[in-house]
């Protein structure tokens, strides 16, 4: 009888406005936490959106150096794309693990995605490191500043993401699946699946865009 | 088992949180957010680099590929839907984009029009 009346209530007011159910009290921790987190990465896009514009005012800024379409190699760049999107759901499929408690398949997706995260950081730094060691460093072009303080700055927020990661891993082996770990985890399934639509972005505007004849 | 579901018929969803599915629905749910993005991916750099399409609409092509991707991670990945109980994390992406369309269109409008608007740089050269 309870359960049709809150269901009957449900669709009486599918938005919880509020004239038809009464107050239910504060939100689950659960919910409060993934909340205040998602206002965070919403920042960090808004933050990293900042970063787009000057590379799109600064792009055709190359001083008599490189344009973008003779330094970007596409095929270096697909490849780390197929990684981000991979770690991606190895990390979808660790949080599911986590949710059903499930210690192998936990470490095993967590374990992948790292090793893919790291994939992605060393294309990442070996594209830097070759165009830094042809003179084309950050200080060669606005063009260039703008590229490597957009790229750089996802790679950042990667790096801190696998640190976070096997932080996660050695908490779930210390402490095991408790709520508080539970409730970390989600956020860092959120920080990863955000990073991976950062990417997105970069590889559309940065390397095909920016890399156009 | 039912306090929980009758607590998810009350309150909303966590950002990246589903509705109560099975394992076996959700990993596919995930599977076919992967083959999307594979797919959109696998678009967006045969079409930047082809001569099969009309040159001029490359652009604008790869940014719709592009944000056609991003709304796959949002609703397959991160599980931002239109549903009822998804109202708090909807309205917050939907100010977080207003901020970023006002930078980043802002910011590529002004400063086309400023380029515009100056005189070459040997015409300033010779002003002072």
């Amino acid at each position: 009888m309870a359960m049709t009346t809150t269901a009957d209530h449900a669709r009486a007011d599918p938005h919880h406005i509020g004239l038809v159910i009464e107050h239910p009290g504060p939100a689950p921790k659960r919910i409060v936490t993934a909340y205040g987190f998602w206002v965070f990465l919403l920042s960090d896009i808004v933050m990293f959106s900042c970063f787009f514009a000057a590379y799109a005012v600064l792009s055709g800024q190359t001083a008599g150096g490189p344009k973008g379409a003779e330094i970007f190699d596409q095929r270096n760049v697909a490849i780390e794309t197929v990684c981000l999107l991979l770690s991606s759901f190895t990390c979808g499929m660790a949080s599911i693990a986590a949710d059903v408690r499930n210690r192998f398949w936990f470490y095993l997706g967590m374990t992948v995605t790292c090793v893919l995260g790291l994939i992605f950081l060393v294309l990442e730094f070996r594209e830097f490191a070759d165009l830094i060691a042809r003179g084309y460093g950050p200080s060669r072009s606005a063009f260039l500043t703008a590229f490597f303080s957009l790229v750089g700055c996802h790679g950042l927020h990667v790096s801190a993401g696998v640190l976070w990661l096997l932080t996660m891993m050695a908490q779930v082996f210390a402490k095991g699946f408790r709520a508080d770990i539970l409730r970390r985890m989600m956020c860092f399934a959120l920080f990863w699946h955000a990073l991976d639509i950062i990417w997105v972005a970069v590889f559309s505007v940065v390397y095909l865009l920016g890399g156009a004849p | 088992m039912s306090e929980q579901t009758h607590g998810m018929v009350k309150h909303d969803l966590a950002p990246g949180e589903e509705e109560q599915h099975s394992v076996g629905t959700r990993v596919v749910g995930y599977v076919v957010g992967l083959v999307l993005a594979l797919l959109l991916t696998a678009t967006s750099f045969f079409i930047a680099g082809t001569d099969l399409v009309w040159q001029p609409s490359i652009p604008v092509a790869l940014i719709v590929l592009a944000i056609a991707q991003m709304g796959v991670h949002l609703v397959f990945f991160l599980h931002i839907t239109t549903g009822p109980d998804n109202t708090n994390n909807v309205l917050a992406l939907a100010f977080g984009l207003l901020v970023v369309f006002l930078v980043v269109g802002g910011t590529v409008w002004i400063m086309a029009h400023l380029n515009a608007n100056m005189p070459p740089m040997d015409q300033i050269m010779r002003m002072q």
